[in-house]
């Protein structure tokens, strides 16, 4: 850091040196005279080029292809987002070319250099009027041009406007996942997690048994803890048997798989246990219901009810009782 | 000679008051461990758990302990013998009794027994400069070792002598590159970063594992140290360890296939570098598409 620090202060050095030696030779040396030239900036060209207007029409009307295109992969090809980039960048680029190329050999040039004068003036005003009508003159194709452009405007706001069909109907989904009363909890290979199984200082990633792993909210945190960091609300006592805990896996702010957990090797001198997101570091402690500690999580990690079977493997005692992933306005959240 | 010496002992003390009652008291405690310690190395060369030592003094363990390498897996045996135990007592009593207490039952508060950990803690924390820590509550940190490897072999012969599992150990070329890859990613990579560069948690730092040994990682994902979880056997089995070390060793060198790596630490800095180019190209064609035609300059 010092290095770069140090470097930094050298450029500006050398900077300052350069400057110097630049202002003093500057000095010395005889203003120039203004170049001589014949070019008059105040010329006015007018291209009138049928070619030219033939590759605006053309360009237009090849980013309304693309534009249709995005629509098309979108609803009827899977929806491939390479496809759907090539399909919108595409189109994009054909347009700022299009408009490159009128810019440039289209419309009239002209540099126009002008008094500063009162700020309304109503024959200014029309005299302004006039120049931009004027803007159109030499531009023999003008109806092939207006509807090309037109065309490429109406597909690219179709484009623009084609991922509203994914707002469907299929927001009652978010309130089921497959966790209920009796499910046993597996790990990725799909071996039931014994109670004894889950150490202290560990964490351990449960699936529902026999159940699709993907399916939303299928995923657990799964940790024991000591008497000393278990502080459930009172309704939850029930809901740890052993001290295990048990929490969806899905950050409820926007919806990442948490992964981080922390467990001290010696608690005074260090931070008690705790999930933490590794998208936002969102921060929960599993020992108090899931309480957000730090990071942007509007709620608690939504835990689920563990129970233990007489034959030893960890069992869910119930099914959520909250909505669990990222949070929006229908949301339940739990009452405790 | 004499006559320096005398000098020496008749000369007026130049050093002020406060330094020398600190000095006498300095020598006084130094004293006291001296008369303690044969007497707990009388004791079957180390004091065992009720032991002297151990009266009257609580017994701290940590929050967490280091899990057994697992049955019939392999472990690294670190040197012992009664010699070593006894420099060991003499260093710990030096280097580490003031926060891990006189005969490694901890103090409250500060920081725990090391009775029942083994000899892999030990190493680890040694051989990786994590300790020891200046403050008891600094977070310990990869730095350059305090002490010489006979000097860490001596104080995990000592630590030993309490008990504890034995060391893990890895061995990287009876791994598989892919299923450590793939282990990574599942126990590893959600803090450690896919490529093992480290990075942050809520307050603490996440190693980077680049200048970790085998050794180290077998030990390290055994006991969790510091923040981090353990995981036992069942949850990392021996092939999946041994996997995983070999991993960790190739990304010190991976495969960069689309050129400049830039330390691999992932895409948020790679798009930074994506823009600072893209920034420029389209500095320069805008200047172009602004350029008047017909106009030469």
């Amino acid at each position: 850091m010092s290095r770069l620090a140090r470097l930094l202060g050298f450029l500006v050095a050398v900077r300052a040196a350069a400057r110097a030696a630049m202002g003093a030779a500057a000095d010395r040396r005889e203003p120039r005279p203004a170049p001589e030239s014949d070019f008059d900036p105040r010329k006015r060209v007018v291209p009138s080029s049928r070619r030219a207007e033939a590759a605006v029409a053309v360009l237009l009307l090849l980013a309304a292809l693309f534009g249709v295109g995005f629509t098309v992969i979108y609803v009827g090809l899977g929806a491939d987002t390479q496809l759907l980039g090539v399909a919108i960048g595409g189109a994009l680029c054909l347009l700022a070319a299009a408009a490159i190329v009128a810019g440039k050999m289209v419309v009239p040039q002209e540099t126009a250099v002008e008094d500063r004068g009162p700020l309304l003036d109503e024959q200014q005003i029309e005299t302004v009027v006039e120049v931009i009508e004027a803007g159109a003159e030499g531009i023999s194709r003008r109806g092939l041009l207006i509807g090309a452009g037109g065309v490429a405007g109406a597909a690219l706001v179709t484009a623009a406007a084609t991922p509203l069909a994914s707002l469907g109907p299929t927001l009652s989904g978010l309130h089921l996942t497959p966790w209920a009363r009796g499910i046993r909890l597996v790990d990725d290979q799909g071996r039931p997690y014994l109670a004894q199984d889950i150490q202290i200082g560990a964490f351990y990633t449960a699936l529902p048994e026999h159940s699709d792993p993907e399916a939303f909210g299928a995923g657990l945190l799964v940790v024991r803890l000591p008497a000393n960091f278990l502080h459930l609300p009172a309704a939850r006592r029930a809901w740890a048997p052993e001290g295990i805990v048990a929490y969806s896996k899905v950050c409820p702010h926007a919806g990442c798989a948490i992964s981080l957990y922390r467990y001290p090797t010696y608690a005074p001198t260090s931070q008690q246990p705790a999930f933490t997101c590794p998208c936002h570091y969102s921060t929960f402690l599993p020992g108090e219901g899931g309480r957000v500690t730090f990071g942007p999580a509007g709620r608690s990690l939504p835990q689920l009810p563990l129970m233990v079977g007489s034959d030893g493997y960890l069992h869910a005692a119930g099914p959520f009782h909250e909505d669990i992933g990222p949070s929006w306005w229908g949301v339940h959240r739990s009452e405790s | 000679m004499r006559r320096l010496l005398m000098r020496w002992f008749t000369r007026r003390a130049r050093v002020p008051r406060v330094l020398r009652i600190a000095l006498a008291l300095m020598l006084g405690s130094l004293a006291i461990v001296g008369i303690a310690a044969p007497r707990s190395s009388g004791h079957a060369g180390v004091p065992s758990e009720g032991g002297p030592g151990a009266g009257g003094t609580e017994f701290n363990p940590p929050t967490k302990s280091p899990e057994p390498p697992g049955q019939g897996n392999p472990t690294n045996a670190f040197p012992d013998s009664p010699a070593l135990r006894a420099e060991g007592f003499n260093l710990y009593q030096q280097s580490c009794s003031s926060c891990h207490g006189m005969s490694a039952q901890g103090v409250p508060g500060v920081a725990p027994s090391l009775r029942a950990v083994g000899p892999g803690p030990v190493d680890f924390y040694l051989s990786t400069g994590r300790m020891p820590l200046e403050q008891p509550r600094e977070e310990p940190q990869r730095s350059s070792r305090a002490f010489t490897r006979p000097q860490i072999d001596t104080l995990i012969a000592f630590i030993s002598s309490f008990g504890g599992p034995a060391a893990p150990t890895a061995n990287p070329s009876a791994g598989n590159l892919a299923l450590g890859f793939h282990e990574f990613t599942l126990s590893c990579a959600g803090c450690h970063q896919i490529v093992a560069r480290g990075g942050i948690t809520v307050n603490a730092q996440i190693p980077d594992l680049q200048q970790a040994t085998a050794q180290q990682i077998a030990e390290a994902v055994r006991m969790g140290p510091y923040l981090m979880p353990h995981f036992d056997a069942g949850q990392i089995d021996q092939h999946d360890l041994d996997s995983i070390a070999r991993y960790i060793l190739w990304t010190r060198h991976p495969t960069d296939l689309g050129g400049w790596g830039i330390y691999n630490i992932g895409p948020i800095p790679e798009g930074i570098v994506a823009w600072f180019i893209g920034l420029l190209a389209l500095v320069i064609v805008a200047r172009l598409i602004g350029e008047r035609t017909g106009e030469e300059t």
